[in-house]
């Protein structure tokens, strides 16, 4: 069972540990900086913290001693000559996405970046290099990649199979669902059976919107999405997708999912009210959780703010870990629960706006 | 020489940042020097295409410099540079 969770929120990062079963604050690291991501790398025990300085550009440290000492390394830059589209020269905008190659490749990392760009390292991170192969996919080049949210396309989501490390998905908003079986060396589109209702064709192959992916950890094939338009799920290893939304119910909009740790069937997800005004759905904060594979979603409150909430949770700040769950919001609350969803308490109500939370 | 100031803002992450002379002609040469004595710094004022950030200003001898792309502006023997952050959000 994981005892530590790291928070990037707009202030810092956050540490909170376990103990006796109950959650509770502890260090604060880079007070006042905003991080975007917040990421324990399994393999190491390296923590690594993603800045998104408003003044002085992104910038990344880890730490290798849990957080007393921090060391900067050199954020992924986009090499001179680079293009976001003709004549807007590309410079790393956000880091929003950060993940491990597997113990295969007990040095690889990959960091996915506004406007658009897959980062490798090969070297723990102390470089990163983009991933040329995907940045120069057609789709991209020929302007089928925008910004949904954020004024560039960017990669929010990396997905290693633990089968095949070689084998990794990226999640892009907005553009969609792209595999590679080669490390990186080339891309091919998965957006099959997903629906962009803002497009003028909800079907194109380009353009969608998935807000986070995620596989089952028991079942790497089957792959999820909490989408603009819904949420996914395929079975089939991203070669298609069906929308298991709930149109009569919550389980809808929204930014976060999770996947069980010990269960392929069952995730969380945290409605939104609409793309239109994002907040909590009728200001009620609620979880909905499926036990069937998206058949079915069960809506649970308890323990939950029911009146003028207008909370809603990032992508990347709701986790799971056996019957733990825990989530952040955008106003700086952050919740647990240790029945998988069905009650929660209170960890704090005064953090600064939420943006990742991490279970190492 | 030229001399170079910085804003406190950058203290926070170069704790031993003092102003000082540099020698260069051109605002390219005066933060490569900067970037020698400060390793990092070059990369809080630019972005990694070489261009001055969105939210950053230099100014030389009291005025702001007028090529925000190229950093072409030269610089006369005793320029004050000094390079602040822009006060955005008020």
């Amino acid at each position: 069972m994981k005892k530590t969770l790291l928070i990037g929120t707009r202030k810092g990062l956050v540490v909170a540990r376990k103990k006796n079963g109950i959650w509770q604050l502890g260090d604060v690291h880079h007070e006042g900086v905003p991080v975007s991501i917040a990421y324990g790398d399994p393999r190491s025990g390296t923590w690594w913290a993603c800045f998104d300085h408003g003044h002085w550009g992104v910038k990344m440290q880890r730490s290798t001693d849990e957080g007393q000492t921090w060391e900067e390394v050199t954020a992924p830059a986009y090499p001179e000559g680079a293009e976001v589209k003709e004549g807007v020269p590309a410079a790393t905008r956000y880091l929003w996405a950060m993940q491990e190659g597997g113990t295969a490749h007990p040095k690889r990392l990959w960091v996915g970046t506004e406007p658009g760009g897959l980062f490798q390292s090969q070297d723990q991170g102390t470089s990163f290099q983009l991933v040329d192969s995907l940045w120069n996919h057609p789709s991209r080049v020929g302007g089928q990649w925008f910004g949904g949210g954020r004024d560039h396309a960017g990669i929010h989501s990396v997905v290693v199979d633990p089968r095949n490390e070689d084998r990794v998905l990226v999640g892009v908003s907005c553009a969609g669902v792209f595999e590679s079986l080669d490390a990186g060396q080339s891309w091919q589109a998965r957006n099959k059976g997903l629906r962009a209702d803002f497009l003028p064709d909800p079907h194109a192959e380009f353009g969608h919107d998935p807000h986070i992916l995620i596989a089952s950890p028991t079942d790497p094939d089957i792959l999820w999405q909490q989408n603009h338009c819904g949420i996914f799920k395929s079975t089939d290893g991203a070669a298609s997708w069906q929308d298991i939304s709930d149109p009569e119910g919550e389980a809808n909009f929204g930014f976060a999912l999770a996947v069980a740790s010990d269960n392929a069937d069952q995730a969380w997800v945290a409605p939104a009210n609409s793309d239109v005004t994002r907040v909590a759905l009728q200001r009620k904060l609620c979880i909905c959780r499926t036990d069937d594979g998206g058949k079915t979603w069960t809506t649970f409150r308890k323990g939950l703010p029911q009146d003028h909430c207008f909370d809603i949770v990032y992508r990347h700040a709701l986790v799971s870990d056996g019957d733990d769950v825990l989530f952040g919001t955008t106003t700086g609350n952050l919740f647990h629960s240790g029945d998988r969803g069905e009650s929660w308490q209170v960890i704090s109500n005064y953090l600064p706006m939420v943006y990742s939370l991490q279970l190492i | 020489m030229p001399t170079v100031k910085f804003t406190y803002a950058l203290k926070r992450f170069f704790p031993d940042l003092r102003d000082g002379q540099i020698e260069a002609d051109n605002l390219t040469r005066a933060l490569y020097e900067v970037d020698q004595r400060y390793p990092g710094l070059r990369s809080y004022i630019l972005d990694e295409q070489g261009r001055l950030r969105k939210h950053v200003q230099i100014y030389l001898d009291g005025d702001p410099i007028q090529d925000r792309e190229g950093l072409s502006d030269q610089l006369g023997p005793d320029t004050e540079i000094y390079l602040m952050q822009a006060l955005s959000g008020g």
